[in-house]
């Protein structure tokens, strides 16, 4: 894990992405993005070493969690990292908190060499990591007192924060509650409110809407846009959610094997897939395969248990859309749906797999 | 940063100078030690009531159970003196020894470590407000063990007042060692074995009277910290404690503490970032 020298890192040229739009981000207003970029990063890798296989353990080879990542996240942005388990998205974000070493690459936010001084990050940045061991056991009040407080403010301070998030959030209700015996997505709201108390120019946040009701999510994101319009906050989204990525990103960067595949608007990436449909076909019990029709889409088809999944043009997709809904193969014909493209289209067009995504 | 406290704002200083060719924000506050400890000891304290109170009973009941044992096999009042300051002490090496090490284990395996972490914290403020919380748990059940013990074996009740020195330098030396286990265990279940066995080594050693050890037991017996705790501890149950043998093993039990929460510091930032 030697340091790198900063230097010739940082006058590296980043690989070009597959897809990359020179559409304005709409979202963003000129002069915000005109003050320049919160978070950038530059050839960023980190390899975990060979595992030799032991007792009940398998080998692994070394595998580049991040691979040659570059990024630049501009102030008030709400900037996504989207890919499935595994493709590095909490490593790359621990190393952006200082709470990993890259073997390679410089981060840089708001000025500050996170690489050289990872101690920083906990000036800067307010992080809400996927476990909440460490709050488990107190009060949803104390939880957000104390990571108040932690944050360097004083007592009185540090209790009118709590109150007013808690409020925000619609928590006050369960202000005396030990996390521990929450729901799943009411102690994700939890933490997350303790991730606001003491504000921060950037808010890093592991997959923040995990488990939560459509109440908590519209409370998270109606805390996220407040704070973006009155102080420019930045927002590093980790999510695997297809639609809440959709939805809220500004931009979104697509991660697949510890590398940036695709980096742009969700719109702007749709727009690379926009000559495809998909449709989506649910059989009663088995495909009607004796229907020729049914039988040449057999083995163009993503099949998971009764459902069919194709990405087609859009005059062949009506085609299909008529044969299934008429004679023999209706019959056998649970649903169906045909959609524009997502991002989970997205992610398939540049070589992903899509099975660990999520839509809901 | 508008919403910085006045008093910790820093501009970013001569230390934090611009390294990348752009000016650099100001920093957040970093929070001050005593602030952050007593945050993190208030925190601590309160888990108290919702996850530790049952294994507080386990730990004096233990000690008050072994007392009972012991009364049939001791008969001199020195092997009683020995029995009560020992089984007094188990109860801090249960809570602050054993159960900090597991808790700190736990913290680590899980990721919840990064909480403090990517809080601007100085690290002996998570380890001290822990232990300290850790070492306050001990309170009621050593009093109570004590008590017990002291009526139980016939022996006065007018020294326990030491109590209020040997609880937390005995709680600082055998949470700091707690806390370190805990912290550079690999693995949690190691984290749990390791606590186990140092609890387990301060009842063997620290409960029987060392006058029937045999010489290497006798020699771990000096190396164990709590050891100075009961011994400490088992002196001031004479009609006229040596006053200054009392205060040396205090002494020994401080410095113990100070190294092992130097130890558990450091064990701490090893830990925070990977």
């Amino acid at each position: 894990m030697a340091k790198s020298p900063p230097g010739p890192t940082r006058t590296r040229v980043c690989r070009r992405y597959p897809v990359l739009s020179s559409l304005v981000n709409t979202r963003i207003a000129p002069s915000a993005r005109q003050q320049g970029d919160v978070v950038r990063v530059r050839g960023l890798t980190k390899s975990y070493p060979a595992v030799r296989a032991r007792r009940g353990t398998a080998a692994t080879p070394e595998i580049r969690a991040t691979d040659d990542v570059c990024l630049d996240v501009g102030r008030g942005e709400i900037f996504g990292l989207l890919g499935p388990n595994g493709a590095g998205k909490s490593t790359l974000v621990r190393q952006l908190t200082g709470l990993m070493r890259p073997d390679r690459g410089s981060v840089d936010i708001l000025g500050h060499d996170i690489v050289r001084h990872p101690e920083r990050a906990s000036r800067i940045l307010a992080y809400l990591g996927q476990q909440s061991t460490a709050l488990d056991e107190l009060t949803v009040s104390l939880a957000a007192e104390t990571t108040g407080r932690l944050r360097g403010l004083d007592l009185r301070r540090a209790r009118a924060e709590r109150d007013a998030v808690l409020e925000e959030l619609g928590l006050a209700p369960l202000a005396a509650r030990p996390l521990k015996k929450l729901s799943g997505g009411q102690r994700r709201l939890a933490c997350f409110a303790a991730a606001l108390v003491g504000e921060r120019p950037l808010l890093v946040l592991d997959e923040p809407t995990t488990g939560m009701d459509p109440v908590a999510r519209r409370a998270v994101w109606a805390a996220v846009d407040r704070r973006r319009a009155e102080h420019g906050t930045t927002v590093l989204l980790v999510t695997h959610n297809v639609i809440e990525a959709e939805t809220v990103l500004d931009r979104v960067a697509v991660l697949h094997r510890g590398r940036v595949v695709a980096c742009d608007t969700p719109a702007g990436l749709k727009a690379e897939v926009a000559g495809e449909v998909r449709v989506d076909l649910v059989w009663r019990d088995r495909p009607p395969l004796e229907v020729p029709e049914v039988a040449a889409l057999h083995g163009r088809a993503t099949e998971s248990g009764r459902r069919w999944t194709l990405r087609l043009a859009p005059e062949e997709a009506r085609a299909v859309v008529s044969t299934v809904t008429g004679g023999a193969a209706f019959a056998a014909l649970d649903d169906f749906t045909l959609a524009t493209p997502s991002l989970e289209d997205v992610y398939l067009a540049l070589g992903g797999d899509a099975q660990g995504l999520v839509k809901a | 940063m508008a919403s910085a406290a006045p008093a910790g704002t820093l501009p970013a200083g001569p230390g934090a100078a611009p390294d990348t060719g752009r000016e650099a924000v100001a920093l957040g506050p970093r929070a001050r030690l005593w602030p952050a400890l007593a945050a993190v000891y208030k925190a601590q304290l309160s888990r108290a009531r919702v996850a530790r109170i049952p294994l507080l009973f386990v730990a004096t009941f233990q000690s008050i159970g072994i007392m009972i044992l012991m009364r049939g096999v001791v008969d001199d009042e020195a092997g009683a003196r020995a029995v009560v300051a020992g089984s007094s002490v188990l109860v801090v090496a249960f809570v602050a020894l054993n159960l900090l090490a597991q808790y700190f284990g736990q913290l680590r395996a899980d990721g919840g470590l990064d909480h403090y972490a990517t809080l601007p914290v100085p690290p002996a403020a998570v380890v001290l407000g822990a232990a300290g919380a850790y070492a306050s748990f001990t309170v009621p059940g050593t009093l109570v063990t004590a008590v017990s013990g002291c009526l139980l074996f016939g022996l006065p009740l007018g020294h326990l007042w030491i109590l209020a020195a040997v609880i937390p330098l005995a709680g600082a030396a055998l949470s700091g060692l707690g806390a370190a286990l805990g912290l550079l265990a690999p693995r949690p279940e190691l984290a749990t074995l390791l606590g186990q066995l140092g609890m387990s080594a301060a009842l063997l050693l620290g409960v029987l009277p060392a006058g029937r050890l045999p010489e290497v037991v006798r020699l771990a017996r000096d190396l164990l910290p709590s050891t100075y705790g009961v011994e400490a501890f088992a002196r001031t149950f004479g009609g006229h404690p040596d006053w200054t043998h009392v205060l040396v093993d205090l002494a020994v039990c401080a410095g113990v503490g100070l190294a092992s929460l130097a130890v558990a510091t450091w064990a701490y930032r090893r830990a925070a970032v990977r």
